[in-house]
């Protein structure tokens, strides 16, 4: 397999071929220049980061190793079993080493459903983000770039999506979206509906900074030279100048996906979200929430705090990462 | 000044009405406004009669008009849902969600503002990097998380406060009002707190960086070297001159709070509008969905042009470079 693809390779980066041999060359020596970078050096320097970064990668790792790691499957129904509902975590009066965190309602285990439960969340975080982040950078670049009406007209929709929250503009979206597939069967639709929402109410920031940078790339003498050999508007957007706005538009998309993840665990928790059946943060939050007064404190608990220390570990990265590649605070 | 204001008018206008335009798509084309109003065994001839008295066959943009034009006169049709006239169900809800409202951004203003002024002067104190962690939390965490936790320690553990609805409530003609009986005030305040807490920390954050700015500009030096108290210097004279960024941001902020209150109003089931416009999401309630967001849109748009406005006449330099251009 190796071979047939380094055999393929040449054949199919031919068009590229400047740009490969740049990559190659500069192939030794761009770990050393990692290594010496301002980014890995302000990295090291804050423990607070590295430690952001050490429970952002150990969530992500067990989230995504769920089906291998967890000791129990909620999807299976089969395995569930009545009796063992409402079990608290195994050090408590009651509990069982079966269970380490105790069980839910419906007799799951919940540290194999929050453990499938940050999976779709952080799933549904990323695609969200990513659907933003396409939206975002395309209306940009075509606003900048295009100037005059179109850029009005763009940032015009901007402007008025910018008084709203995110929050309401995701629960208008999912809401519309409820409405229209009311008579369907929603549940296998809902992950889509909910990165579409979620991904709605976050384009704008995107746009917006992509338009600006834009701005000022749209006169600069290279892409005036490419204009004038003859590239097409298309090309000259998306590869020469988008490359100088991927920065930016990197930090917002680390801090939009603290904010879409608690989005998306927001929508599930006021019943909008995720169907019940379907384990997320928020719905295993929705579900221990009515079963707070009867003394089940774990339900609600341990998913609430994988949510926040989530949310805070990402936050903590893009804060990081945006005064990292500020040149300003350098 | 005047040529400011109509502009601004105008733009208000458009945001109004492309709303507007979105309400009524919504009400129009999202499932048929007659399935939703009818039984199953309503004939097809009182369908259509119903139809043409609703005027539904009439050209869309007439169709336009008459939404727009009986929406300005607050007359937004019945509730599929509740089968009441969506007028008397918001004018019911809104008391209880203007309400929460307004304490929470009082929480948040009373207590951020002394946080910020503190954290900005000492800042190397434990007790400004304890303010700040909090407020660090604060922002992090989702806001429903926060009135669980208050739940599960006041209400459940503590037993000391309600956890869900407004108490009693004392009725002032057509204003229904939880602030003048105790129990009404005992069930205020987690739902307050839980409501305020991401904007006190935000006003705190924003005092303690305008502060900092503040602080080292000449003019506080001087008043040092004038020998000034300490009180006069860091009330007097910084305090008030960091106070134009936060009010206008508190204005802003307002919109926020309505948004928010949607999450804490389900979380203590607070008969407000928030949780109403949840129920008309689940239940597809679209004229609810539809005057919730006319409603929405309408604070917001003009809380954007006060503050404009505000802004404008409260900070001179502004006021210079408009009459310049």
């Amino acid at each position: 397999m190796h071979d047939s693809a380094d055999k393929l390779a040449p054949a199919a980066a031919r068009p590229e071929s400047r740009e490969a041999t740049r990559q190659n060359s500069a192939g030794p020596g761009r770990w050393q220049r990692w290594q010496d970078s301002d980014l890995l050096h302000s990295f090291l320097r804050s423990k607070l980061v590295v430690l952001a970064a050490i429970v952002t990668v150990l969530l992500v790792g067990a989230a995504f190793l769920a089906p291998v790691i967890a000791p129990h499957n909620p999807y299976d129904l089969k395995s569930l079993s009545l009796l063992d509902s409402n079990l608290p975590p195994m050090w408590e009066a009651g509990g069982e080493p079966s269970y380490p965190l105790g069980t839910d309602d419906q007799g799951r285990d919940i540290l194999s459903t929050i453990l499938y439960g940050t999976r779709a969340s952080i799933l549904i975080g990323i695609c969200s983000v990513l659907f933003a982040v396409v939206i975002g950078l395309s209306a940009g670049l075509w606003a900048g770039y295009a100037g005059g009406r179109v850029d009005a007209l763009i940032m015009r929709i901007a402007d008025v999506q910018l008084t709203f929250p995110a929050i309401l503009t995701a629960l208008l979206i999912d809401g519309v979206a409820i409405a229209i597939f009311k008579n369907y069967n929603l549940d296998a639709a809902k992950f889509g509906i909910l990165v579409v929402a979620i991904g709605l109410s976050f384009w704008v920031q995107y746009a917006r900074t992509v338009r600006g940078v834009t701005l000022v790339e749209r006169n600069k003498e290279y892409v005036q030279a490419a204009r004038l050999i003859g590239i097409g508007a298309g090309k000259i957007m998306f590869q020469h100048i988008l490359p100088n706005v991927l920065s930016p538009v990197l930090v917002i998309a680390t801090i939009n996906l603290a904010l879409a993840i608690i989005t998306e665990a927001t929508l599930s928790f006021l019943g909008v979200g995720l169907p019940a059946t379907e384990p997320s943060l928020g719905t295993m939050i929705q579900i221990g929430n009515r079963y707070l007064f009867s003394g089940s404190w774990w339900m609600v608990a341990f998913p609430g705090l994988t949510l926040a220390v989530l949310a805070l570990s990402v936050n903590l990265l893009g804060d990081w990462l945006r005064d990292a590649l500020n040149p300003k605070l350098r | 000044m005047l040529a400011f204001t109509i502009r601004r008018l105008f733009e208000a206008a458009i945001v109004m009405l492309t709303v507007a335009l979105l309400a009524f798509v919504l009400f129009r084309f999202v499932g048929d406004p007659i399935n939703q109003m009818v039984g199953q065994d309503t004939s097809l001839e009182d369908r259509l009669r119903l139809r043409e008295e609703l005027g539904l066959n009439d050209p869309v943009p007439v169709q336009f008009a008459r939404f727009v034009a009986s929406a300005a006169r607050f007359d937004f049709g019945i509730s599929y849902q509740m089968k009441q006239p969506v007028t008397a169900i918001i004018s019911e809800r809104a008391p209880a969600t203007i309400e929460l409202a307004l304490v929470a951004a009082l929480f948040a203003v009373s207590l951020g503002i002394p946080m910020g002024v503190y954290t900005g002067i000492h800042r190397e104190s434990w007790l400004s990097k304890l303010f700040l962690s909090v407020s660090l939390i604060g922002v992090s965490l989702p806001t429903f998380l926060i009135g669980i936790f208050l739940i599960y320690v006041f209400a459940v553990k503590l037993g000391v406060l309600p956890s869900f609805g407004r108490g009693e409530v004392v009725r002032l003609g057509f204003w229904n009002t939880g602030l003048l009986t105790a129990s009404g005030l005992k069930a205020l305040i987690l739902p307050a707190i839980t409501l305020g807490l991401f904007q006190m920390t935000l006003v705190t954050r924003l005092v303690r960086a305008e502060m900092l700015e503040v602080l080292r500009t000449d003019y506080i030096k001087f008043a040092r070297a004038r020998g000034l108290t300490l009180r006069a210097i860091n009330f007097g004279h910084a305090l008030k001159n960091t106070l134009v960024p936060v009010i206008t941001v508190i204005g802003l902020q307002l919109g926020a709070v309505i948004a928010f209150a949607i999450i804490t109003e389900t979380v203590f089931q607070w008969p407000g509008m928030g949780l109403m416009f949840i129920q008309a999401v689940q239940n597809a309630d679209i004229p609810v969905m539809a005057a919730y967001l006319l409603l929405v849109a309408f604070l917001f748009v003009l809380i954007n042009f006060l503050v404009d406005l505000i802004y404008v006449r409260v900070d001179p330099r502004i006021r210079i470079y408009g009459r310049g251009v």
